[in-house]
């Protein structure tokens, strides 16, 4: 077995080797705005594209006309193997380079990022059907900051020293896992990608990064910029792949630690396979999350923020407000001018209203609006598909949904907001509460205690106070309940993450 | 050295150095991020410590032009681009510096050599431990957290580490860019602004460093460079009404001054790195070869110019004579002399006062009855040069077993076992940084606890690392530099407690 996987890798170096730069592993990949250029489709492993070994591939498609963009190979279990070994090698020169050294190359693929921005930006809008101004302004600007901050990090790892008694001096060590497994979803799939990367690099571990099936392209030219940056071969190895490349990763016995961001079932089924042989496992899943729109919030505002806080890349964010409480004395008030708000961001195209991901996603958003409908809520604007080429569908607004509705309890994950009224405090807190999920929450109000004191009672991991989103890669994120599991990302909290404690205890005089 | 007639200098000049690098120094005072003449226009020499001639002029700031600093970086600390910009953006510009100092890296360590002169290679070895330095200090600005507490469920409570506001800083001669790097980067870091004085033997790479930070995008006012001397300018800075805190790096005298301006001024905080006389312990059972190239380094590294120079060399008596007899012949094949030979080791001392300083402490040696083992004199006829000198039949009540010589002379003595390697070790005012050469862990362990010093290294001497915190017990100094703790000194905490009920 070994000896066969040892005869693959080598013919596949030879194959490497010797064949040309305008290899089956790239392709000429056409942009929007009529500019060429090259795409790796070879999976990204010790510093080299390279078919997979079976040859399977997918297609991945541009959301906006629903036409191919090109093929990708799925990596099956020779290539998960060849990856999983080649971080493990790697690892055994890499546990030995500083932090400091670790943090310079992560300023290098900070710097490369920032110089490829627009080339990233254009490659990531097209497969996930993002408008360019909103992959520009949010996704590629966090991917630098995100990247740099964690290169800051990585000489920063302090242990402690503990001395008990006399005799014995101890100290801790904060040593990297090894080899970490990073799946990534389609939502955001080189932001959560670098979110993974970075902070895993900067603790030491070498990483194998799984794209999802639907958005492959942009982590993949990262391989590009990853062997530009000086990585030592075999340190960030990046596949793609489908929900079986997902499943080999998570139960190959030579991964020590498995982060994960997805979908709660995908999610469970990670965990289970982690468990057979105990690996950590972090998750980050979905959210129901609800805002609240107390009587002296500045009405004008909670409406901007709510929109965006639900609306933003197609109502496909895990944190998306998309429950909105309101007090009853403001409530018809704030439907009607949501509603006008809606209206008036779609005319001017002015907030990033892209299609859903694929034609499996937006039937499956449409089957909660089919369901709202149908279980008496009120739909107050949209609620169709846009008959155009592409997966979009309108903005969408239900108001008087009750808790037991579906729509009021699952996660929609598109451009479908729902909002009630409620009457005190407490209530709202209780309706907000009254989910699987525990991901965010927004209020908003003027009021000081009420902030504060609404925010401690929420059981949720992020509380937006007078805004929705605004997440902050130096603030930990992450859920509650079902929204999350093993710990926080971003922050110093996502270094830890990737480290666990080793105690040594030194014997100063102790004899027996 | 002595001011004079700013009239004919230049706010800048083209310098040939003597390994053919050429560059644009810098002459002028900089000052809300341009370079400007003194205020009462005076200036003053600039002397090549390897030829002991005059080089250049530079102008020279008094108290007038501190207080013209001080404004420019109170301005920029309250409104500006600096007031507004985001610790990550403040990071991400000392990063910038950092590359800056990279690509001018020899440049830099040939202003170095020729300032101050020390060997280039060491030079070289400077500049890089000030990137290493600035880019760590990039790394935290945007990671200094404070915490919430909770006492009860009727408040809510929080605490923030902010800035100071104007930071004011007083820089040595003895690794003039180091300290400058030591020094800005974590008040940067947390969001001051500074006025910080370079020596006045040694101005010329603070200035060319200025030019950097202008050229990374530091806004005006964010940071200033003065050349000056402690008596005026530093003596300003200590007593400034608006100057909130004061970092100072020197001796232990003039420390001593900087603090009583800080109290009789503003009750500005203090933080001070003064002078050390560090014990190099060698026990017997150490690796003798390395021992005595670590002993070597301890001392004759910088021409003994650091303040934790390994001065007083103990020896476990069974293995003294085998140690010095090493020691005697390794000291004599320490290369000494012209600062850009590559092979240079030792350079000069940095001028004819710490020079002369040096010499008496020699004679003072010799006086009072210590044996010269090698060295003793100058070495050449030109520049500041003296031998590496080695001591040996002291007692621990001679001067030079317990004054700060700052020069490459140092003292051997012996040890009988651990407690007295301790007392001898702990015998000094000072508490600065020490060493213990062993292959045992429980001896290295027990020494390391139980010398009362800032620093302890085992098996080795003088390695500095920007990640590590140093400073002084007892008088060689107040508080940490380096490290996460360095960020103390430049932030103050707040606390905030917001009552719910």
């Amino acid at each position: 077995m070994i000896f066969r996987r040892r005869i693959l890798r080598e013919a596949r170096v030879f194959i490497y080797q010797s064949i040309c730069y305008y290899s089956t592993v790239e392709t000429t990949v056409r942009l929007p705005n009529g500019l060429a250029y090259r795409q790796p489709t070879g999976l990204f492993i010790s510093n080299e594209f390279g078919a997979s070994s079976d040859g399977k591939q997918i297609t991945t498609y541009n959301p906006r006309s629903g036409e191919p963009i090109t093929k990708v190979f799925v990596a099956g279990a020779a290539d998960v193997d060849y990856a999983v070994q080649s971080a493990v090698s790697a690892y055994n020169s890499w546990r030995t380079t500083s932090g400091t050294d670790r943090g310079i190359l992560l300023f290098s693929l900070s710097r490369l990022i920032e110089e490829y921005k627009s080339l990233l930006g254009s490659i990531e809008a097209l497969d996930t059907g993002k408008l360019m101004d909103a992959v520009a302004t949010e996704d590629i600007p966090d991917c630098i900051n995100v990247t740099r901050y964690y290169a800051g990090w990585a000489d920063k790892i302090h242990g402690n020293t503990i001395r008990p008694f006399a005799e014995k001096l101890a100290y801790t060590l904060y040593e990297p896992f090894g080899v970490c497994a990073l799946i990534v979803p389609w939502n955001y799939p080189l932001m959560l990608a670098i979110w993974k990367m970075a902070p895993a690099i900067a603790a030491g571990n070498t990483v194998v990064l799984k794209t999802s099936e639907l958005t492959p392209l942009s982590s993949l030219y990262l391989g590009h910029l990853i062997t530009k940056a000086g990585f030592p071969p075999g340190v960030i190895n990046i596949l793609s792949g489908d929900g079986s490349t997902g499943a080999l990763l998570a139960s190959h016995a030579r991964v020590n630690k498995i982060s994960f961001t997805g979908s709660a079932t995908t999610g469970k089924k990670i965990l289970q396979a982690a468990a057979n042989n105990l690996v950590p496992v972090v998750l980050e899943l979905g959210g129901k999350s609800a805002a609240i729109v107390f009587e002296d919030a500045d009405l004008e505002q909670a409406v901007k923020w709510c929109y965006s806080g639900v609306m933003s890349n197609a109502g496909q964010i895990c944190s998306a407000t998309s429950r909105i409480l309101i007090h009853e004395s403001i409530y018809q008030q704030f439907v009607e001018l949501f509603k006008a708000y809606t209206i008036q961001m779609v005319k001017t195209g002015s907030l990033a209203h892209g299609p859903q991901i694929s034609a499996e996603q937006r039937e499956k958003v449409m089957q909660y609006v089919r369901s709202g409908i149908a279980e008496g809520a009120r739909l107050v604007h949209g609620g169709a598909e846009i008959k155009t080429a592409g997966y979009f569908m309108q903005p969408t607004i239900f108001a008087d949904v009750r808790d037991h509705m579906r729509i009021f309890q699952e996660e929609i994950f598109g451009p479908v907001v729902v909002m009630d009224a409620f009457a005190t405090q407490s209530e709202a807190i209780q309706r907000a509460n009254n989910s699987t999920y525990g991901l965010a929450s927004a209020i908003f109000t003027k009021s000081l205690t009420l902030a504060v004191d609404t925010s401690q009672k929420l059981d949720v991991g992020t509380v937006w106070v007078n805004s929705s989103q605004d997440s902050d890669f130096r603030v930990p994120f992450g859920g509650f309940k079902m929204s999350g599991y093993g710990g926080q990302e971003l922050g110093e909290y996502a270094v830890k993450n990737y480290l666990r404690p080793k105690a040594v205890h030194l014997n100063l005089g102790t004899s027996l | 050295m002595t001011s004079s007639s700013a009239a004919s200098v230049p706010l800048s000049q083209m310098f040939k150095l003597p390994n053919g690098v050429q560059y644009e120094q810098p002459l002028g005072l900089f000052i809300n991020g341009e370079f400007v003449t003194g205020k009462e226009g005076k200036a003053f020499e600039v002397v090549n410590p390897s030829t002991g001639n005059v080089v250049g002029m530079v102008h020279e700031a008094t108290a007038a032009d501190v207080d013209i600093a001080v404004d420019a970086a109170e301005a920029a600390f309250y409104d500006g681009p600096w007031s507004k910009m985001s610790s990550a953006e403040r990071g991400r510009l000392l990063l910038k510096l950092a590359d800056l100092f990279e690509e001018n890296l020899v440049t830099l360590a040939s202003i170095e050599a020729f300032d101050n002169g020390k060997a280039i290679q060491l030079a070289k070895g400077d500049i890089a431990s000030c990137i290493g330095c600035l880019r760590y200090y990039g790394g935290w600005a945007d990671k200094i957290h404070g915490k919430v507490i909770e006492t009860s469920t009727e408040s809510f409570n929080y605490t923030k580490q902010e800035p100071i506001g104007v930071c004011g800083q007083i820089i040595p001669w003895n690794f003039p860019l180091l300290m400058w790097a030591w020094k800005i980067g974590p008040a940067i870091a947390c969001g001051n602004t500074v006025v910080l004085k370079t020596a006045e033997q040694t101005p010329l790479g603070g200035l060319f460093a200025a030019s950097l930070c202008k050229q990374a995008g530091f806004p005006p006012g964010v940071i200033n460079i003065l050349s000056g001397f402690g008596r005026t300018a530093g003596a300003a800075i200590a007593s400034h009404m608006k100057i909130h805190k004061v970092a100072f790096t020197g001796s232990t005298l003039v420390g001593r001054q900087i603090m009583k301006m800080a109290a009789e001024s503003n009750l500005k905080k203090v933080t001070l790195e003064l002078g050390g006389k560090s014990p190099n312990i060698v026990f017997e059972d150490a690796d003798i070869d390395r021992a005595v190239e670590w002993i070597n380094f301890g001392i004759y590294y910088n021409a003994g110019q650091c303040c934790c120079a390994g001065s007083r060399i103990y020896v476990q008596e069974s293995i003294y004579d085998k140690v010095i007899a090493a020691f005697r012949k390794r000291a004599q094949t320490n290369v000494v002399g012209n600062p850009f030979d590559e092979a240079t080791f030792q350079g000069a001392q940095v001028s004819e006062t710490q020079y002369n300083r040096i010499m008496s402490y020699i004679e003072l040696g010799k006086k009072e009855g210590a044996t010269v083992e090698v060295g003793g004199e100058r070495h050449g006829t030109e520049g500041y040069f003296i031998k590496p000198t080695v001591f040996s039949n002291v007692t621990e009540d001679m001067r030079i077993m317990q004054e700060e010589i700052f020069g490459p002379v140092c003292s051997i003595a012996k040890f009988k076992d651990i407690d007295d390697a301790i007392l001898k070790g702990n015998s000094t005012t000072y508490g600065l940084a020490s060493a213990v050469h062993t292959r045992s862990l429980t001896t290295a362990m027990e020494v390391a606890n139980r010398l009362r010093a800032g620093t302890v290294w085992v098996n080795s001497y003088n390695t500095l690392h920007w990640a590590l915190p140093f400073g002084g017990f007892g008088e060689s100094g107040i508080g940490r530099e380096l490290g996460k703790e360095a960020l103390r000194n430049y932030t103050q905490v707040k606390t905030v407690s917001i009552n719910l009920s």
